[in-house]
């Protein structure tokens, strides 16, 4: 093919914008329109019945704007109307008749139920098995029962029948038994899971008996207390075994009166039908027979839910029974954890009953000195127990009795508890309940009180330490009153730092933190850091008890966010030291840094916040290692960026909000965070959006030796380092907007410094596509500061790099074609092209030129047409190129436009590349022929080509019309155009031809063809 | 071919009194059409006697069994040979429960050597070729509820070493355990009510219980045999219990086990409780009541 001769069409940008312009059409008024406000006409006072609806337009006035779907309707929306109906409480679709009745019975309900304030048995149970473990040997005691009763024949009568099962239960009480020894902890647990799970096979293979044999071997265990220190954990792991069996039979005896349709929630006594009482009945008379108390006391408790179905006051009833049942328990732990079991079941079945739940508490009281009785001590003598450790078994029993009374529980009652209890000569255990179980805004109220009572406790069971813990509990969550605050500091403190143990000491003293940072400043709190270094120096104390020095810190975090505050604290940094393993010590640096990106939102040039930050920030860096991970690299780099971010002064997009009117401003911004997405796929990209509020100062240069020095200090992230590089661009940005684009001698000075500290910083990032685009950004900076020759060596190493871009880079772990980055990246390179002038020493289009040999050279991958794909690109930029006027260019620069003022030579160079680079397109396009499967690639090529040359190049010319002629038939050839793309561009060159100077389009036209695919 | 017999009473608890009409239905399921020679249902209710071996004779027992004693019977031809439809086939029938001429429906019980108990036997006559079907259904009788209130009588009684009649009286440990039963004339439906304290004691206890035993005498020829058994055993407190506190003494007397009290000319069935407190050096310490249950 004949050379193709190259002319660009002529533009004029400022007429094109014109055109394309939207014509402004006035509405009349009263014309429709869809967004003119709707006027309401219909005036009807509807308050009456939207009484309560959310909708606060009301219908008197109609000066704002209503909102057009509620004036869509006639009177009143349905959905306001089932508001207003809720809010005065008379549904009017109610089926029931009675609906006064209904409503009552959703009341009663509200108040039945238990809220969710009141922690739930499942938080506990966690708790407890975490809590109470042993390394004793443990046993179980188990009679796998015979199966006699499948034996039974069907034909045997009743009495037979109830005869056999009676003796089952007598086989297992007296039968053979098995014990199993040496059981570890987990092996126990093991057990008792399968016993669950044999309950459940048992259950649904319909053994009852079996079930029920279970169920009483199990509770039976619990009244074996051999391995003392493990009975709370035993007690959670057979009242679980309860728990399920008293569902399987409560949800039996539902189903059986499911029939024809299930029980209401609310059902009566007489929604129940005989066989179903009858069952129930029986499973009451099986449960009353069991021969041993805690058996019989815990299954019934199991299954206390069924008295419901037989009659109204059962519940009511067997509670207080069951809770005078276990006054016959002579061991006091096993009697505690029943009451504690009762309770449980109580306030889950009736948690209205609140009588018997006090009764417990009451008996629980009564009974409480046999806990220093002979038999208690000559066991735990026995089990090498001491008496504070077996006190401590006690607690999460009564701390339920006292959790369920206390809930909700008036004022009254609470103050009555904590007289018993001091009428008991302040047991301490129970002090300690107390405290735990009340509200904390009751304990605050008291706690001079309570502290007195702490007092005169007697040191001997318990260790006052736990109870001044629990004290600082309460305190934690509610205030007490405002005189006594200091008094109470004081008077816990003294107690606390006598504390011999340092692990009871920052058990408790940890929990004080959260009090004194509530209440008091920055000479407390330090008095208090000093006090817990003093104590945990000492032969590396603070080795053992990093999570509670870490809980320290994130107690002092939440209530200190003032850095300035914090780090004036003299006794901060002392703590911080001591975290000396490194993983803790990286992560207290992460919490700090986490709270001061949240919290810090004014910029501070406070030295001492600088250097301790900076400090934190070296730590972390520090921590960095070849063994870390890429996840974690990439969340400290973050919180390193975030800091960074807060010493920045002035922000980018302020620059750009400055000067809408710059294109190239908007270009920039959108370049960069282009490039920002892809330099690191993590949210970076935010912080461009953000801090548009930070406040900046003028010292520029001190910020400029700042970045010299982190980058010294961070060198081992990259992520950091990125962010340096944009921090010095966007210091050099706001020095150009701080002298409004003049540069003094001193500015210029420092933003060439600017630009050389990118320069030096760049080579060193690993990553290919974060140095070409940085080099590309640095280079734009540089030239809208004028720096003429330091954009032009950005560009060039930009250039120079090139060819290092490896063809396949991973992202996200995952390899990719690095391709599209690629062609991506020159696209957005080619349009900076257009604005920076030639370098005077070298050849007209020098970077131009040596961009496109780059590419030339570049190894693409085989069979891929990006080469071409760039080189199609390319045209319209050496089009923009040759107009008079540049489409955009940078203040105080002088592009190629004024510097060659459309010199004629200039242009036939332009022209000249123009037609090498189409001939090398079309060389392409003809070995594309060759190939039968590439026929696709050839007609899309073709086709956008045909796209370049028709909005830039000026057709007016013969042969460039006649090759775009040439080149719409060759995209047609093989069918493979999408029509419709085909038909929306002959539209739009018909469009076209009406422009006065497109008239010549019109011949093009005739000679473009659709052809149907057939 | 498989059919099935059964019988359903309308009430689900089964439990019916004097004068009252046993309802239900014949059930038979078969599969196909089946050829019988009659069906006839009885209802009998008998008081078995047993004399024990430990009061006469070991061949006297086995010989000696006294007579059973009928309380009621009655039969009726449910149906003529015939033949009964496949499938699902129910006859209703309905027994009145009136005995003849002055004798009484006693309350079923069962015991170990008096056992009263009411039947439903339904009989399916068949071929020479195929097995009689037969299928029997207890129910159970309530006697009719006392007319007159029951006042209660509360029992207080307090156990010492003194008051003990045993050998060994002066060797045993002291103690003091006070307490009182609600009543010792019960209503069978209600459970047994009262409290236990422990005032002191210098060995620790190892467990109190409550025995309910069955004292059942049986008359025949040769004289009479009594004999108490164990009905149930029902422990109300386990370990050194605190001291001083009241422990609740409660029992549900079980069903079909126990009756109101009996007194007949042939047989008498009578209640006892005994308070059993265990010593931890297994001393085994009983106080015993005599029990008069009655229906309300």
């Amino acid at each position: 093919m004949a050379a193709v001769q190259w002319r660009s069409h002529g533009r004029n940008y400022d007429t094109e914008l014109q055109r394309c312009r939207l014509e402004a059409a006035l509405v009349d008024f009263g014309d429709y329109h869809p967004l003119k406000p709707i006027m309401v006409t219909d005036t009807k006072t509807r308050r009456g019945t939207r009484k309560g609806s959310t909708s606060s337009s009301s219908s008197s006035s109609s000066s704002a704007p209503p909102d057009p779907l509620s004036s869509m309707l006639d009177g009143t929306d349905p959905l306001s109307m089932f508001a207003a109906a809720s809010a005065s409480e008379t549904p009017p679709m109610s089926h029931s008749s009675s609906t006064g009745d209904l409503g009552r019975r959703k009341r009663e309900k509200e108040e039945e139920a238990v809220g969710p304030d009141f922690e739930p048995w499942s938080l506990k149970r966690g708790e407890i098995l975490a809590r109470f473990t042993t390394t004793e040997k443990l046993s179980i005691n188990l009679f796998i029962g015979s199966d006699r009763g499948k034996a039974t024949s069907q034909g045997s009568a009743v009495s037979e029948k109830v005869r056999t099962r009676l003796e089952e239960l007598d086989d297992l009480e007296e039968g053979s038994q098995r014990e199993l020894l040496n059981l570890s902890q987990q092996d126990y647990a093991n057990r008792i899971e399968e016993l669950n799970q044999s309950l459940k096979e048992a259950w649904s293979s319909d053994q009852k008996v079996k079930a029920l044999k279970i169920v009483i071997q199990c509770s039976k265990l619990l009244s074996d207390n051999s391995v003392i220190q493990f009975y709370p954990s035993k007690f959670v792991l057979i009242t679980d075994i309860l728990d399920t069996f008293g569902r399987l039979v409560y949800d039996r005896i539902w189903t059986m009166c499911s029939d024809p349709r299930p029980l209401p929630d609310n059902f009566t006594v007489e929604d129940v039908n005989d066989t179903a009482k009858e069952t129930c009945l029986n499973w009451f008379y099986k449960i009353a027979s069991i021969r041993e108390l805690l058996p019989r006391l815990y299954v019934e408790a199991a299954i206390l839910k069924c008295n419901r179905f037989l009659n109204k006051s059962g519940i009511q009833e067997t509670l207080p029974r069951l809770s005078a049942m276990v006054r016959g328990i002579g061991d006091p732990l096993v009697a505690a954890y029943a009451r504690a079991y009762l309770c449980r079941v109580g306030m889950e079945v009736a948690p209205h009953l609140k009588d018997s739940l006090n009764r417990n508490f009451f008996d629980l009281l009564g009974t409480f000195r046999q806990i220093s009785s002979e038999n208690v001590r000559a066991q735990l003598v026995l089990q090498r127990v001491e008496m504070p450790e077996y006190l401590t078994l006690y607690s999460p029993a009564i701390s339920w009795i006292l959790q369920c009374i206390a809930y909700r529980a008036p004022e009254s009652l609470l103050t009555e508890m904590m007289e018993r209890c001091k009428k008991l000569g302040n047991n301490a255990l129970l002090l300690n309940s107390v405290m735990r179980a009340f509200r904390p805004e009751f304990v605050a109220a008291r706690a001079t009180d309570f502290i007195g009572m702490i007092k005169d406790c007697d040191e001997a069971g318990f260790p006052k330490h736990l109870l001044f813990g629990s004290l600082g509990r309460s305190l934690a969550s509610a205030d007490p009153p405002e005189s006594e605050r200091l008094t109470i500091l004081n008077e816990a403190w003294k107690v606390i730092t006598k504390v011999r143990s340092p692990q009871d000491y920052i058990n408790c003293a940890e929990i004080w933190v959260e009090f004194t940072c509530r209440h008091f400043t920055k000479r407390e709190v330090n008095t208090i850091l000093a006090d817990i270094i003093k104590h945990m120096t000492p032969d590396r104390a603070f080795e053992d008890a990093y999570p509670q020095l870490q809980s320290v810190i994130r107690k002092i975090l939440t209530y200190f966010h003032d850095f300035s505050v914090l780090f004036s604290m003299e006794r901060f940094l002392p703590f911080l030291d001591m975290f000396q393993k490194d993983s803790v010590r990286v992560e207290v640096c992460k919490s700090i840094m986490e709270v001061f990106i949240k919290h810090q939102v004014e910029l501070t040039r406070d030295p001492v916040i600088l250097n301790a930050m900076l400090h934190i920030c070296k730590t972390m860096h520090d921590s960095v290692n070849a063994l870390t991970l890429e996840d974690e690299k990439r969340s400290l780099a973050l919180l390193i960026i975030g800091f960074i971010r807060m010493v920045r002064l002035s922000h980018l997009l302020y620059y750009v909000n400055n000067n809408h009117n710059c294109c190239f401003g908007l270009l920039y911004c959108i370049v960069l965070i282009c490039i920002c997405c892809f330099c690191f796929n993590f949210g970076v990209t935010f912080f461009f959006f953000s801090a548009l509020q930070v406040s900046f100062g003028r010292d520029f240069e001190q910020q400029l030796s700042f970045c010299v020095e982190a980058r010294a200090t961070f060198c081992n992230l990259e992520p950091v380092l990125v962010q340096l590089i944009h921090t010095v661009n966007q210091l050099a940005m706001e020095t150009r907007r701080v002298m409004r684009g003049n540069h003094s001698r001193k500015t210029a000075a420092f933003v060439r410094a600017c630009a050389a500290y990118s320069f030096i910083t760049i080579p060193s990032l690993s990553s290919i596509f974060s140095r070409l685009s940085l080099y590309l950004l640095s280079g734009q900076v540089a030239l809208a500061n004028q720096c003429l020759s330091q954009a032009d060596a950005f560009l060039k190493a930009a250039v120079s790099i090139l060819p290092e871009v490896p063809r396949s880079i991973s992202v996200e772990g995952k390899l990719r074609s690095s391709e599209s980055f690629l062609v991506d990246f020159i696209n957005s390179f080619l349009a900076t092209l257009l604005v920076i002038p030639d370098h005077p020493e070298h050849g007209v289009l020098y970077l131009v030129r040596g961009l496109l040999n780059m590419v030339q050279d570049y190894t693409w991958e085989d069979n891929s047409d990006a080469k071409v794909r760039v080189y199609i690109s390319a045209l319209p930029l050496l089009a923009a190129m040759s107009q008079e006027t540049y489409l955009y260019s940078i203040p105080k620069v002088d592009s190629n436009d004024t510097l060659y003022g459309g010199d004629p030579k200039f242009l036939s160079e332009i022209n000249k590349l123009c037609e090498t680079l189409i001939g090398q397109i079309l060389d392409h396009l003809k070995t594309l022929g060759r190939d039968e499967q590439s026929t696709r690639r050839q007609g899309a090529l073709a086709f956008s080509l045909f796209g370049v040359l028709l909005a830039h190049g000026d057709l007016r010319n013969n042969k460039l019309s006649q090759l775009a002629v040439n080149l719409w038939n060759l995209s047609h050839k093989h069918g493979c155009c999408e029509t419709r793309t085909s038909v929306r561009t002959l539209e739009f060159i018909k469009h076209q031809t009406q422009q006065p100077d497109m008239t010549h389009l019109s011949d093009m036209v005739q000679r473009l063809t659709l052809q149907s695919r057939t | 071919m498989s059919v099935t017999l059964d019988i359903r009473l309308k009430r689900a608890n089964k439990v019916y009194l004097e004068g009252e009409t046993v309802a239900g239905v014949i059930l038979l399921v078969c599969k196909e059409a089946l050829q019988h020679h009659g069906i006839s249902l009885s209802m009998e209710g008998v008081v078995n006697l047993q004399l024990s071996s430990k009061s006469v004779g070991v061949f006297e027992a086995f010989y000696n069994s006294v007579k059973p004693i009928q309380l009621i019977s009655s039969n009726i031809e449910v149906a003529k040979a015939g033949k009964i439809p496949g499938g699902k086939t129910e006859i209703p029938f309905e027994f009145p429960l009136h005995t003849k001429g002055n004798k009484v429906l006693y309350e079923t019980y069962h015991g170990v050597f008096v056992n009263i108990q009411y039947t439903l036997r339904c009989d399916m006559k068949r071929s020479l070729l195929a097995k009689d079907l037969s299928r029997s259904c207890e129910f159970i009788v309530h006697c009719q509820p006392q007319k007159s209130k029951v006042i209660p009588t509360p029992v207080n009684f307090t156990i010492t070493p003194d008051t003990l009649q045993s050998r060994e009286k002066n060797s045993l440990p002291k103690f003091l355990i006070r307490g009182h039963l609600d009543a010792t004339n019960c209503v069978i439906s209600l459970p047994l009510t009262g409290e236990v304290v422990v005032e002191n004691s210098d060995v620790p206890i190892k467990s109190i219980e409550l025995q309910l035993v069955r004292v059942e005498t049986c008359g025949c020829a040769e004289g009479y045999a009594r004999d108490a058994t164990e009905i149930q055993n029902i422990q109300i407190a386990e370990g050194d219990v605190c001291h001083s506190l009241a422990i609740p003494i409660y029992m549900i007397f079980p069903r079909l086990f126990t009756c109101p009290t009996l007194e007949t000319t042939n047989f008498k069935v009578e209640f006892e409780v005994n308070v059993v407190v265990v010593l931890h050096d297994d001393h085994l310490i009983t106080e015993s009541f005599p029990l008069k249950l009655c229906r309300l």
